[in-house]
């Protein structure tokens, strides 16, 4: 229907943007209704995520031509900003940063790396940047969601914890339960993604490779590969960051420092 | 069968020593300047409204939390020069709450024993159990315990510990009146048959006047007045 009323893409994009964001902020709109404020984090997520994927759009369209060094640059910063968004999720645990920056560097970038380095990905700038910005945004989720749920199951289980501190379990055993349960958790979307590829969801990228002109079964076996490294990556990140923050958590002196109110 | 240290004559050395015991968290005053003495086979309770400050400096003795200033002397030595989980396996402490581990009761039992990579003989966890009235709980799972058995659980796997002395913090005060008594009996039998040295904190002056010799009252996180029951709990 848009189309009979925009004829330029550019113009058709914002349109299709803005009925896409009414239809989130709809949604805000009826959480609210029943007392779930998300209003101001949710339109400031919208407005920053258009303007940030704008603004990639628009350096990708610069660096086409740029040297093949520029995809590390552009990928380190990007684990940055991945660390620091999803310290966010952490609120209140001790080293979140550091500790979500090194996991998604360690998750991540070790799975772009190798699978750069054999030739799975493509070290064209227009294949790097793209497939490996995939990787750290899946990373980023998993990190995020393995560190939230490893905190409320901390908070919830302090009695737990400390009755384990003081029958003489070394701290990192006393988390044991809640480590395992966060990496679990925050791998079911990665799981889920490539259970059900193909049948409930056909994602973007292969959309885009075969407007490109790739071969439909090279696009669909390559749609597997992408999910399998987010798979990897996640998996990676979500281990490491579980391993890390565990640490955090404690004194010196195996003190459980994460505490309700403190 | 695990140690059972029982008191062999002089009663009189000091087995646990506060000097000048502090906690301060974001300008909050838990405790302040606490010292106390609590002697070998000897039973000390801590009374004091809600709020006191009682559990905070229980968690001071065990070092779940750290002192602000001050420190603790177990059997004389400076509680720091003591690794953390060995001195909390000297000082075994009960909760308010059993928080058992998922699983069976033997299970539970083992818990302590096994961080230090000791696994207890089967004839060593039923003598613990029949030293909580539970004889025969062994496989039993722990979902299915009352609240008395569930906590008399929580005492044995304490005592699995081989504790120096026992920190309670009040043991009984999430129980119905038939379990409170269940449980109280069950410390009063493990610490006349043992002698084993108790700090029992508790809100409850007449429990505290059934188990304690010793008493130190605590108001706002600080010791008002110590001293035998009858001295204190009447004056």
């Amino acid at each position: 229907m848009l189309k009979f009323f925009v004829s330029d893409q550019l113009y058709l994009g914002l349109v299709q943007a803005l009925i896409a964001a009414l239809a989130a902020m709809l949604v805000v709109l009826l959480a609210r209704k029943r007392g779930i404020h998300l209003e101001d984090e949710t339109l400031i997520a919208m407005v920053r995520g258009i303007i940030q994927i704008v603004a990639v759009g628009s350096i990708l369209l610069l660096l086409l031509r740029a040297p093949r060094w520029t995809s590390g640059f552009l990928l380190t910063a990007m684990i940055i900003a991945a660390g620091a968004t999803s310290a966010r999720r952490a609120k209140g645990m001790p080293g979140a940063f550091p500790v979500s920056a090194w996991s998604i560097a360690l998750g991540a970038g070790s799975v772009i790396a190798l699978m750069t380095w054999l030739g799975v990905i493509d070290t064209a700038i227009t294949s790097l940047v793209p497939v490996g910005s995939m990787l750290i945004a899946n990373s980023m989720n998993t990190n995020g969601l393995a560190l939230n749920r490893f905190r409320a199951d901390v908070l919830a289980h302090v009695g737990e914890i400390e009755t384990a501190l003081a029958l003489g379990a070394e701290a990192k055993n006393s988390v044991s339960p809640y480590v395992q349960a966060s990496f679990e958790a925050s791998l079911i979307p990665a799981i889920d993604s490539l259970r059900s590829l193909g049948i409930v969801w056909i994602p973007g990228l292969m959309a885009g490779m075969l407007l490109s002109g790739a071969r439909p079964v090279y696009a669909a076996i390559y749609q597997f590969v992408v999910l399998a490294m987010i798979l990897a990556a996640s998996g990676l990140t979500s281990l490491v960051s579980t391993l890390l923050i565990r640490e955090r958590i404690f004194t010196a002196a195996q003190q459980l420092s994460l505490q309700p109110g403190r | 069968m695990p140690d059972i240290h029982v008191i062999t004559g002089n009663t009189s050395d000091p087995i646990l020593r506060t000097e000048h015991l502090s906690r301060v968290v974001k300008d909050k005053v838990l405790v302040e300047d606490a010292t106390f003495e609590v002697r070998t086979g000897e039973v000390l309770a801590i009374v004091g409204p809600s709020g006191s400050g009682k559990s905070s400096l229980l968690r001071l003795l065990n070092r779940l939390d750290e002192p602000s200033s001050g420190t603790v002397y177990v059997e004389g030595i400076d509680y720091r020069q003591i690794a953390p989980r060995e001195l909390r396996r000297k000082l075994g402490m009960v909760n308010q709450r059993p928080y058992l581990f998922p699983g069976t009761v033997e299970q539970n039992l083992r818990f302590g024993p096994l961080q230090r990579g000791e696994s207890l003989s089967q004839d060593s966890i039923e003598q613990l159990l029949v030293r909580v009235g539970l004889k025969g709980y062994a496989g039993r799972n722990v979902a299915n315990l009352s609240g008395g058995e569930a906590q008399r659980v929580s005492v044995a796997r304490t005592l699995a510990n081989s504790p120096l002395v026992l920190l309670l913090d009040e043991p009984t005060s999430a129980l119905d009146e038939t379990s409170k008594l269940e449980v109280e009996s069950t410390i009063q039998r493990i610490v006349r048959e043992q002698g084993l040295t108790c700090i029992l904190v508790t809100h409850d002056t007449a429990q505290a006047a059934r188990l304690a010799e010793r008493v130190l009252l605590l108001e706002a996180g600080h010791i008002v007045r110590q001293g035998p029951i009858d001295e204190v709990l009447h004056a």
